[in-house]
């Protein structure tokens, strides 16, 4: 299953050949160029942003796009457009701190579950029922209740709901390669079992990891900027996408810009990863394409 | 054979449930003895005498030694006591008795209304393939799944309620009169539906799909049976499975998701119990309305996985191995 991206992986098409395929279609390709904007934003934020992000000028609160601020100010005159580059950054660094934590280990154990005697199996697939299970928003409101919000918190409470499906993912493609024939030659040859996870299983099982890896990211850019829109999640002065669009819900009644060019860097965000993350299944392998 | 591999998972989904809820009640109470620093001057603020200290720690059993705590705390949950309100005193249970039926019924209704769009929706995109109103759909219905809930309500806010100003939107009935309660529930319910009727119509679409592509579909089709009654009666049985199995998980996501949109239009709720509970730092509202609410969508994804697997036989076993 999903061969088609691990394939290309190893044989060294590489990257490029990935997102060939990927702009394809009309909607990868719009996927794709949101999401290398957005990245390319967060990567750059302190540079090309026009102004410090937390620079107050009460003055010009509430001042609508101009020249000076392209996407007008906020309650407290900040730049809008500067605020929403660093809450890309936020944003991003979330994404990708959560999701490879949760990728590193959802994997580890969805091996060992295939590897391990039948009985630890099942205790580590009745600990990813339990995560799965677990309504995962009240599980992060109660642990933000006791240990305060913080941009760590959130990381860590998204990590650990990703692993289950990285595990289960993991397991399933360990399972149908177990038996492969180039395995059991490796392994007739002597080679340890760790040399044969490492250098064998895991390039074989990357493809389809990946592929749910960047499906979760538009899932991760949505919880973050939700704990942080109930202020839960990242504190302010940092800026998030979450606190900005609480900061202009707070001020409708004065304006309605913040709320909505928020609102809609968010959502870019999100359709923008979606898109690119739905292309990038449908490109590694076709027949997916008719199962969802 | 068959009956013992059905028991052998009704088994494992009843032990996973009294596990999640039995994890939820100790991580609860975990946390509230984690708590960083001292639990009455954060709950009290910096202004509250020693005596007043005191006589909090006292009555909320804090001077107790923990494995006290913790019998006490379990006995408490075993009677149905949820403890107090620490500000105003009411029994934490009476006050999410009286917020739950807001969440339950913007629950039942929005996703009503997903499968009541979506489900058409999907089955015309997928009667319909390559059409322009397929490739259509299929856009706004990634659109609309992208889309956070939050984010759409507070779009629907700005179209509805700023620019239009057509409904009132704030809030729940006071009044409790039928009609004003059901015009302040078309927003919040539709800021949830959108994303699910995008849901329903893709799933829809494609489990119709791969359904039509079925053997006994093309058996339906030899015999001359009318495409109408291929699609409508033999198709669409099989390809509402999945569809079943999705709305099973929404009630569950539903509800645990609920709390931005009642914080977003300041409707009661059990979630924005929790989210003021955690404001206010109100500890024992908390961890009632969080048990409570883990309780409730672990039960409904249990019933929903024992309900799909009588619908489906063929779910028995892979549900199993999963």
């Amino acid at each position: 299953m999903m061969a088609g991206l691990s394939d290309s992986i190893r044989s060294g098409d590489g990257v490029a050949g990935v997102l060939a395929r990927v702009s394809r279609s009309f909607t990868g390709l719009v996927g794709l160029l949101i999401v290398a904007a957005i990245i390319a934003i967060a990567a750059l934020a302190p540079f090309i942003a026009p102004h410090d992000p937390d620079a107050i000028d009460v003055l010009n609160r509430f001042s609508g796009p101009s020249a000076r601020h392209w996407l007008g100010s906020d309650h407290l005159g900040r730049d809008l457009a500067s605020r929403l580059m660093h809450g890309a950054t936020v944003a991003m660094a979330v994404a990708l701190a959560a999701i490879s934590a949760g990728l590193t280990i959802g994997t580890a154990l969805g091996i060992l579950a295939a590897y391990l005697p039948t009985r630890w199996e099942r205790f580590i697939l009745i600990i990813f029922d339990v995560i799965l299970s677990f309504p995962s928003l009240i599980l992060a409101l109660a642990i933000v209740a006791v240990f305060g919000p913080s941009t760590v918190m959130v990381v860590l409470i998204v990590a650990i709901t990703l692993i289950p499906q990285f595990g289960r993912v993991a397991r399933a493609q360990v399972l149908t390669l177990k038996s492969a024939p180039f395995l059991e030659a490796e392994r007739i040859l002597g080679a340890s079992s760790l040399r044969i996870v490492t250098s064998h299983v895991l390039p074989n099982i990357v493809g389809p990891l990946l592929v749910l890896a960047s499906m979760d990211v538009p899932v991760v850019i949505t919880i973050e900027a939700g704990l942080s829109f109930l202020g839960l999640g990242v504190r302010p002065p940092q800026s998030s996408w979450g606190t900005l669009i609480q900061d202009g819900y707070q001020y409708l009644s004065d304006s309605w810009i913040p709320v909505l060019v928020s609102s809609v860097a968010l959502v870019l965000a999100t359709l923008g990863f979606t898109l690119f993350g739905e292309a990038l299944r449908d490109a590694a392998d076709p027949r997916l394409n008719r199962e969802r | 054979m068959f009956a013992n591999e059905t028991a052998r998972y009704l088994a494992s989904r009843l032990v996973t449930t009294v596990l999640i809820v039995f994890g939820a009640m100790l991580m609860l109470f975990a946390l509230t003895t984690l708590v960083p620093g001292d639990p009455a001057r954060t709950l009290l603020g910096p202004q509250a005498t020693p005596e007043l200290a005191q006589r909090f720690i006292a009555a909320m059993g804090l001077d107790q030694p923990v494995h006290i705590r913790l019998w006490r705390f379990f006995s408490a949950l075993a009677t149905g006591d949820l403890g107090v309100d620490v500000v105003s005193g009411r029994p934490v249970w009476t006050m999410i008795r009286d917020v739950l039926p807001y969440t339950l019924i913007l629950t039942f209704a929005s996703l009503a209304v997903a499968v009541a769009a979506g489900v058409p929706l999907g089955i015309y995109a997928a009667t319909h393939r390559g059409s322009w109103m397929d490739s259509g759909l299929a856009f706004i219905s990634v659109a609309f799944i992208a889309m956070p809930s939050f984010v759409v309500a507070i779009f629907l806010l700005l179209i509805f309620a700023i620019w239009l100003d057509w409904l009132p939107v704030l809030g729940a009935s006071r009044s409790g009169e039928f009609w004003d309660e059901f015009k302040r529930m078309i927003l919040p319910t539709a800021a949830i539906a959108i994303g699910w009727a995008g849901y329903f119509a893709r799933l829809m679409r494609s489990s119709m799909l791969e359904v039509m592509g079925e053997p006994y579909i093309r058996t339906a089709r030899a015999y001359g049976i009318a495409e109408r009654l291929v699609t409508y009666k033999y198709a669409l049985k099989n390809a509402c499975i999945p569809a079943i199995a999705l709305l099973g998980f929404g009630i569950g996501r539903v509800l645990g998701n609920a709390v931005f949109i009642e914080v977003v239009f300041a409707r009661p709720g059990i979630g924005r119990l929790i989210y003021e509970g955690i404001s206010t730092r109100n500890y024992p509202v908390v961890q009632g309305a969080v048990l409570v609410m883990v309780v409730l969508v672990v039960l409904v994804n249990l019933a929903v996985d024992l309900s799909y697997s009588a619908i489906d036989p063929r779910i028995r076993r892979d549900g199993a191995a999963r």
